[in-house]
């Protein structure tokens, strides 16, 4: 519209808003068809623009298809359909000072305190203004949410907030006991929208597309098993359930397919007398019911433990699958424990704590040794063996420069029935520095596994029937 | 095509509120939607949080009527969308003795030796309809594949008698567990809610509107320490039916304020696994009495 191409409107307008937050969600992995954006395209018009919620609402109901995209949607619906628009030509601000900082903590206290969540947002707007900005010239200036909240420092308005609520309730009441875990979340509450408002902030001067992309982390699923952090770890931990009985349904559905068998040659001739030989009714072998006994392996040192601990509580969650379960953890020494996990099914969290504490897994040193741990387990445990095992192995075959020793490796291939080795690196690091993956990966299968959704579908596809 | 029941979100909620079903601006906002498109409404959520409530709410605000289907697994196409009425038909090929083969034949096949089962009912209904298919995660996957047919183009084909296409679409409303996972194909032709835990202030209004007579400091008490065992790592968390059996179960002890003792006393009606009960009452401090 404009000859000079200053604001031309048709480019920020809401068919653009739009598609470019498909887009945004499709590089992170939603399957979103056309159907589906012209869907969300006539929810938005039904609902109308007036109402930034309900346009929440409609394009959640149109674009997704299950409630654990939800996080990711509502990151990038904020950066797309922003609550309050500045200037994006605005400079970053002179820092606050001592004074407004203190001014604007109280004010925060008190919104905290009567729950006010509008006036919370104008304050994590105000906050990053204020106090988020950081360099001077084109180029090197930003927002930042880390530098907003290391100098507001929310987490310790706690006893300010306890105050304001216990002040006007008379005699105390059994549910102020919960107070300060009401007031930590409100409090957590309040961090994410500051975070929210700097993402904002640097999307209206670096583009929302590129913001998109990079700074706002994909579903849980997709985490990167050796680079989550402890919050992500917890997060993975609250999807074993859901991921374990959709794995059961789906084995389930196999062995329900797979019991029906194949031609019985002997048995159908047999029946095709009856009919002078011609074979009217095929009959089928049917397959004994045995369910797999399971082996589970874990590399349980630092470096991969989160992996290990998620797929163990995963079999764990399977474990009706199976007619016996029985779960080693290794550093340089091997234990069984098996007993651990079905007692700490209720805690994930601790188990990694309680291994680690309860059983013996480093001898004189605390790295991880492969050769010795696959030994150790080959002289001590081979009973748990048997044509009818499969064995899961877990680590990323770093063997801190030890004897790697293939031979251990080499019997259990030959006692059980399969071995598999989920390798949470990525494949293209494989034999580099200590790891002594592609060696292993001679002897048996080896599978990269880096994420939660790719060691369901590994579950899912090796797992015998 | 579509039904145009509500004129907008706020008449949404409105009209269920005046059913006693308080939506959130979600679901207000969604059920408006699958309204407006005329798309099925697949509500995913815990137990005990209102989904198939919500159907019937919608059924009650707009005066429709209710045709269910529950599914269960095993469920099949005779079972969901129509079967033929196979004594009728003997009975009436034995009462036309005297006709020729092809008069009876084609005599059998009508739609009076039909016997509509829910789907069939939803799509052939003249009046307002909503249909509920409930549990389809229970379903098997088979029965998905029909589903997939009938709430794309809301038509059955019934290979004797043709296609028979919705004169109304009805309102459609989905509930699932998870129990499974759904087909893609399947998600794909519904609008999507999740019906989690309701924030704190309207659960308040939820408990107030079900346990009259509830006190309502008691009430926001209540809602408050179920707040906090919804925040504990336990195996099955209470939901909001649950904090309403607790409020009944409050009142009718005559309890006037929590405290440890009432609490303790009554853990049970919200928790159902005895490890749940103990890790929430070292949570709660319960055992300090």
């Amino acid at each position: 519209m404009n000859a000079d191409g200053a604001a031309p409107a048709a480019s920020d307008g809401p068919v653009a808003r739009l598609t470019g937050l498909v887009a945004a969600l499709r590089d992170h992995g939603f399957g979103i068809g056309t159907g589906e954006t012209v869907d969300a395209g006539l929810a938005l018009e039904a609902v109308g623009f007036a109402d930034r919620e309900r346009m929440r609402e409609a394009l959640a109901a149109t674009l997704l298809h299950g409630e654990r995209q939800r996080p990711v949607f509502d990151r990038v619906f904020d950066l797309y359909f922003p609550a309050l628009v500045t200037d994006p030509g605005q400079p970053a601000q002179e820092p606050g000072d001592a004074a407004s900082l203190a001014g604007l903590r109280t004010r925060i206290a008190e919104a905290l305190a009567v729950g006010d969540t509008a006036l919370l947002d104008r304050l994590a707007a105000e906050a990053v203004a204020g106090f988020g900005g950081y360099g001077s010239g084109p180029g090197t200036d930003g927002w930042s949410s880390y530098q907003t909240l290391s100098r507001l420092r929310p987490e310790t308005l706690l006893a300010r907030v306890r105050a304001a609520r216990t002040a006007d309730g008379g005699e105390p009441d059994f549910a102020d006991r919960l107070l300060d875990d009401e007031i930590r979340r409100a409090i957590e509450g309040f961090r994410e929208r500051v975070r929210t408002e700097a993402r904002r902030r640097v999307a209206d001067r670096q583009g929302r597309d590129e913001v998109a992309r990079r700074a706002v982390a994909g579903t849980a699923d997709r985490v990167d098993f050796l680079l989550a952090g402890r919050e992500q770890l917890d997060e993975l931990r609250r999807t074993v359930r859901p991921l374990a009985r959709k794995l059961a349904t789906r084995l389930a559905a196999r062995r329900r397919r797979a019991a029906r068998g194949e031609i019985d040659l002997r048995r159908t001739l047999r029946a095709s007398l009856s009919t002078g030989g011609v074979p009217v009714r095929p009959v089928l072998r049917r397959r004994r019911p045995g369910r797999p006994e399971l082996v589970l392996l874990c590399d349980v040192s630092g470096s991969v433990a989160g992996f290990a601990q998620f797929t163990m509580s995963l079999v764990q969650a399977l474990h009706d699958q199976f007619s016996r379960v029985r779960v080693f953890a290794f550093v340089n020494r091997v234990d069984e424990v098996t007993g651990l996990l079905a007692r700490g099914a209720a805690d994930p969290a601790g188990l990694g704590e309680r291994i680690l504490a309860e059983a013996r897994l480093t001898g004189w040193h605390g790295q991880s040794d492969y050769g010795t741990a696959l030994d150790e387990f080959v002289e001590r445990y081979a009973d748990a063996l048997g044509p009818r095992t499969v064995v899961f192995v877990l680590g990323d075959a770093r063997t801190n420069q030890a004897d790697p020793r293939t031979e251990p490796l080499r019997l259990i291939a030959e006692r059980a029935r399969r071995v598999h080795w989920l390798n949470p690196e990525q494949q293209a690091l494989w034999g580099t520095g200590d790891s002594v993956a592609p060696l292993y990966a001679e002897l048996v299968d080896m599978w990269p596994c880096r994420n939660a959704r790719r060691l369901g579908e590994l579950v899912g596809r090796l797992l015998p029937v | 095509m579509t039904n145009g029941f509500f004129g907008s979100v706020d008449e949404v909620a409105e009209r269920l509120a005046a059913t006693g079903y308080l939506a959130s601006p979600a679901i207000a906002t969604t059920v408006f939607l699958a309204d407006r498109l005329g798309k099925p409404l697949l509500v995913e959520g815990p137990a005990g949080v209102g989904k198939t409530q919500l159907a019937k709410a919608v059924t009650e605000a707009t005066g429709a009527r209710l045709v269910r289907l529950q599914c269960y697994e095993g469920v099949d196409e005779s079972r969901a969308l129509y079967e033929w009425n196979h004594a009728k038909q003997l009975l009436r090929i034995t009462a036309g003795r005297g006709e020729s083969w092809d008069e009876t034949r084609t005599d059998i096949f009508s739609e009076e030796f039909l016997l509509a089962r829910p789907l069939l009912t939803a799509i052939r209904s003249e009046e307002p309809t909503v249909l509920l298919v409930d549990e389809t995660d229970k379903a098997d996957v088979e029965v998905e594949g029909l589903l997939l047919e009938v709430l794309g183009d809301f038509q059955v084909t019934v290979p004797e008698l043709g296609t028979l296409t919705a004169a109304r679409r009805p309102f459609t409303v989905l509930t699932s567990n998870a129990s499974r996972e759904l087909s893609e194909a399947l998600r794909r032709r519904c609008l999507f809610l999740h019906i989690g835990f309701p924030e704190e202030e309207l659960e308040r209004r939820i408990v107030t509107l079900k346990v009259p007579g509830l006190d309502a400091a008691l009430a926001a008490s209540v809602v408050r320490t179920v707040g906090a065992l919804r925040a504990m790592d336990l195996r099955k968390v209470p939901s909001v039916s649950e904090t309403i059996d607790w409020a009944r179960t409050l009142l009718a002890l005559g309890a006037e304020r929590l405290d440890e003792r009432v609490v303790r006393e009554t853990l049970g009606v919200l928790l159902k696994h005895q490890d749940d009960i103990v890790r929430a009452g070292a949570k709660l401090d319960l055992d300090a009495v």
